[in-house]
């Protein structure tokens, strides 16, 4: 049995469990401290983890359970950077807000593993396993504010929607399990080598598997919960939401519909093409009229999951390679921009309307510049990073033919374009607001990294370009 | 490499973005960091300037093709990589472009008050993207100039602009997105075609003609609204009367430019067939603009605004002469768009010199200015003639070589077209005569002052250029006559093969 596949995922479990075992005996102490410290621990086995992915070997272990790629490392790397990014923009906020517990990082680092899994999964077991090991301890960060209202509210929405798709997530496992007698991926792969002789059953089974799924990933119409639980979650939570997990889930779709049932595409490609359609048309949208932040945040990243399903739709090699350059993107505008949320407070209050942004470019231009720089990104401007986001999932669409998707993405990019644009409008041309406070190191830290990142995208585009096509030949070769 | 083994373009690209970060290291209280971020800002447009006059004495004007060129690799597997070049179609805008520069960044030395680091920090980028765009030899590197372009004129309608400029700013940012993205497909469609991005093997690869229909109609949707084409020159109006001065100048002289560059650079060379076919729903539609935006310009009451459409009129002309396919046409149509570029950023420029001074836009607002500003009037006179085409000024030997070609397309083209002449002459001369002449009826004008010598350095190199280039025509004319040529002779073989294969019979 080759269980060295699974050893940055080993790791991270012990660490993390070390780490409790750390904060409960160190808790009698120190508060907030504590909480920094073992932050500091979190992030270190983070990197360690990421080393152990890069020097470790691929292959299948445990009786075909788990396996390591090109495409999981390159996906967990993604996870690790995801989650490093969402634990430091909480390090101040947690302090600031009352909130510098232990448990936080810990908690992190637990659903990290989980996702990490998910990406590894090569059976719909290890999938569940993964995917409940995440989604429960992401359930308890979204109340992690426990004494506020909106923040329980988020949790208890969060929990029982999750839970209903986990439901039907399970339901469709079931299914494909009852007609095809496997949970494995690569027997069940073979076995619809024919698609013409799939029982009916089973692609009721695949539907249900990409409705579940759907739902984590935020994709209409499963996407109900999404404003709510942005909008009460800790602010760094909710950025935490909208990068690591997001990243997991589109990665677990894009293997499970390459590899278990890369020969259903026929029955499957419509599926996605519509979620896709409707996943852009509505956060362009329904985005327009909000006016708290975080919501639209939540909408925004609802019409980027739509843009990142064009590519599996279109069910290639190319696609895929577009779906995890769009990923890559996106994880980095999106930290940054929560970097910059964050740092909205005023006299100890934290904000999260829209209007309390206004007059940012005067008051705080070095902020304004970066936010301003991941608007434009989000919206898809060149020569900012999330334009070549857009632009390999284009070409992928293109090629294929699909042009109904290509169109309704651009256009829909253009309605997006709007209310990106009315952030900028309200940082620069209206007048007002007083300064924000002093902004915590880590904030700055965090936005700089990822402004320049999403500025300079442009120049180094090919490393990341070589490592996605590597990662997209092995599901859709 | 060029002739020098130096890339010369991607300096001039590129050099702006060198000022950009000297401007971000300047400290001090907020007078001193205006005072050094103008001065640095001129500085770097200055030097810019200087470094591309190298392309106007080294550019070897025989040579049809690119030169200067550059190429890295940037994403091989992708066909896309970063190439720059010139040819005698482009070499000119990059000029205009590095020349508009400072004398926008001189123009707003007084009038630009608030902001002033940011202000410059965004007009050396737009710079940048201006150049970049002009210079870009591949499709990509093209694209992202051509949207990076709205970037910083987005900040500098809305941040710097008048009382309604979020409405105009998001209009123009939205119109031209609308477009371009539809192009950003059609881009993707030909990548997928012909395997590369690069612009000289897009050109000799021939696409079949029903694709060039959906190629065609993508590029005229990011083109037409750039050029401004009517029916969808509404974002233009409003974008200039909201813009700051400087801005209206580069707006007017080098953003409109890009639309119809668009035009000359792809879809008449790529889309031969397609080009053709559509002519006379182009030149319909550039008819139209003429009579109808000459008309509203005659009903405005506000300059900027009647300049704006008067801007739209003489783009048609160029539309005119891009479409006619033939020599005189499309030299005309370069030679007016570069003659557009430069007098009605002078006319913008006399608007602002009165809009700082009074802080209105209204025509009713004047009168009798040359009394108390003989100077003035007299500048503003001449770049009034030149926007008219009177002999002797710019403007008339592109509307002149644009009727030449339209002549041998259609008489009646032709004399439509020449229309622009009558009303352009109508509107502008209404404008002057009730800004300049009649009595100061005005309280407020009577201590209004003469010119400054700042502002007559803004203004004598654009007079210069403007009899330079009506009086001796050549100079400019002898930089695109190769390449304009074999652009002709590429689009008749074309339409030569189409109708040779239209003769074989279907099998």
């Amino acid at each position: 049995m080759n269980w060295t596949t699974a050893i940055p995922e080993i790791f991270l479990s012990v660490a993390g469990l070390a780490i409790l075992v750390f904060g409960v005996l160190r808790g009698r102490y120190s508060g907030p401290g504590n909480a920094l410290v073992c932050s500091m621990l979190v992030l270190a086995s983070f990197a360690v983890a990421a080393i152990l992915i890069i020097g470790g070997n691929h292959g299948i272990g445990y009786n075909g359970q788990f396996t390591t790629d090109a495409f999981s490392s390159y996906a967990k790397l993604l996870i690790l950077a995801g989650a490093a990014l969402g634990l430091v923009l909480s390090l101040d906020y947690n302090r600031l807000e009352g909130l510098a517990r232990f448990e936080f990082p810990v908690l992190v680092l637990l659903s990290t593993v989980g996702m990490m899994v998910m990406v590894s999964a090569s059976s719909m077991m290890t999938l569940y396993l993964g995917l409940e090991l995440q989604s429960l301890s992401l359930y308890v960060l979204a109340a992690f504010a426990r004494d506020t209202l909106r923040s329980s509210e988020a949790g208890l929405k969060f929990f029982v929607l999750g839970a209903l798709a986990s439901g039907l997530l399970l339901y469709g496992i079931s299914l494909v399990y009852g007609f095809s007698g496997t949970m494995d991926f690569n027997v069940l792969a073979r076995s619809f080598a024919d698609p013409a002789g799939v029982a009916p059953g089973l692609i009721v089974g695949v539907v249900f598997i990409v409705a579940g799924l759907a739902f984590k990933i935020s994709a209409v119409p499963f996407h109900m919960w999404t404003p709510d639980v942005y909008e009460g979650a800790p602010t760094p939570v909710t950025g935490f939401f909208s990068t690591a997990p997001k990243v997991a889930a589109i990665c677990l779709i894009v293997r499970l519909m390459g590899t278990p049932f890369g020969h259903l595409l026929a029955s499957w490609q419509q599926l996605i093409v519509l979620v896709s359609i409707a996943s852009m048309v509505l956060g362009s949208l329904a985005a327009i009229g909000q006016t708290n932040i975080k919501r639209l945040m939540a909408y925004s990243s609802i019409g980027h999951m739509g843009y990142a399903l064009i590519g599996l739709a279109v069910g290639t090699a190319e696609g895929v390679r577009g779906v995890l350059i769009y990923m890559v993107t996106y994880v980095f505008m999106n930290a940054g921009t929560f970097a910059c949320l964050i740092a909205m407070r005023r006299r100890g209050i934290a904000l999260d309307k829209i209007s309390d942004l206004s007059g940012l470019g005067r008051t705080d231009p070095m902020l304004a510049g970066w936010m301003t720089v991941f608007m434009f990104s989000m919206a898809g401007i060149p020569p900012m990073s999330g334009f070549f986001g857009k632009l390999y999932v284009f070409l992928a669409a293109v090629q294929a033919g699909m042009w109904t998707l290509a169109v309704i993405g651009v256009l829909t990019s253009v309605i997006g374009a709007y209310y990106y644009l009315r952030i900028i409008k309200v940082m620069y041309f209206d007048e007002g607001g007083e300064a924000f406070d002093r902004r915590p190191m880590s904030l700055s830290v965090v936005a700089a990294a990822a402004g320049l990142f999403t500025l300079f995208f442009f120049v180094f585009p090919a490393p990341f370009v070589g490592a996605a096509q590597a990662a997209a030949r092995v599901l859709f070769g | 490499m060029t002739e020098l083994g130096f890339p010369l373009l991607s300096l001039v690209t590129f050099l702006p973005l060198v000022g950009c970060v000297i401007l971000m290291t300047i400290r001090g209280d907020e007078a001193t960091v205006a005072t050094n971020a103008k001065w640095a800002a001129l500085w770097t447009s200055l030097i810019v300037f200087a470094v591309s006059l190298v392309l106007w004495f080294r550019f070897d004007q025989r040579e049809a093709g690119f030169q200067f060129v550059e190429s890295v690799s940037w994403l091989p597997e992708y066909g896309i990589g970063y190439r720059m070049g010139v040819d005698g179609i482009s070499v000119l805008f990059i000029l205009l472009a590095t020349a508009l520069t400072p004398i926008c960044i001189l123009a707003s030395w007084d009038s630009i008050t608030t902001r002033v680091r940011e202000f410059m920090l965004s007009f050396l980028i737009l710079e940048t993207m201006m150049v970049g765009m002009f210079s870009a030899l591949d499709f990509v590197v093209f694209y992202m100039f051509f949207e990076g372009v709205l970037i910083p004129m987005f900040l500098i309608i809305g941040v710097w602009g008048h009382v309604r400029r979020v409405y105009a700013a998001i209009k123009f940012f939205l119109y031209t997105l609308t477009g371009s993205v539809l192009m950003l497909l059609a881009l993707l469609a030909m990548r997928s075609y012909a395997g590369t991005t690069d612009i000289p093997t897009l050109m000799k690869t021939s696409f079949p003609v029903a694709m060039q229909t959906w190629l065609f109609f993508a590029f005229f949707a990011s083109f037409a609204v750039k050029v401004p084409m009517w029916p969808v020159h509404t974002w233009l109006p409003d974008a200039h009367v909201e813009a700051p001065t400087a801005g209206s100048v580069i707006l007017a002289g080098v953003l409109l430019k890009m639309g119809a560059y668009g035009f000359l650079r792809f879809s008449v060379p790529m889309l031969p067939e397609a080009s053709a076919h559509f002519a006379p729903f182009i030149y319909s539609l550039s008819v139209i603009a003429i009579i109808y935006t000459s008309l509203v310009a005659l009903a405005q009451d506000n300059m900027k605004k009647l300049i704006a459409y008067s801007s739209v009129a003489h783009m048609g002309m160029v539309t005119i002469g891009i479409f006619s396919f033939n020599i005189q046409g499309i030299q005309g149509a370069l030679f007016q768009m570069l003659s557009h570029g430069i007098v009605a950023g002078a006319l913008f420029l006399c608007v602002g010199v009165v809009y700082d001074r009074m802080h209105t836009l209204e025509i009713n607002r004047y009168g009798g200015l040359a009394n108390r500003m003989p100077g003035y009037a007299l500048v503003f006179m001449l770049f009034t003639m030149a926007s008219v085409g009177l002999p002797g000024t710019s403007g008339f030997v592109g509307e002149f070589l644009v009727i030449t070609g339209a002549v041998q397309v259609n008489f009646w083209l032709a004399l439509l077209a020449a229309t622009t002449m009558v009303l352009g002459a109508a509107y502008m001369l209404y404008l002057y005569r009730r800004i300049i002449f009649g009595s100061l009826t005005r309280a407020d004008l009577r201590a209004i002052l003469d010119l400054s010598p700042r502002e007559y350095a803004v203004f004598m190199p654009l007079i210069v250029l403007t009899l330079w280039m009506g009086i001796y025509p050549s100079a400019f004319t002898h930089f695109f006559d190769a390449s304009v040529e074999a652009m002709v002779s590429h689009h008749a073989a074309a339409m030569a093969h189409q109708v040779q294969l239209a003769g074989v019979p279907a099998r």
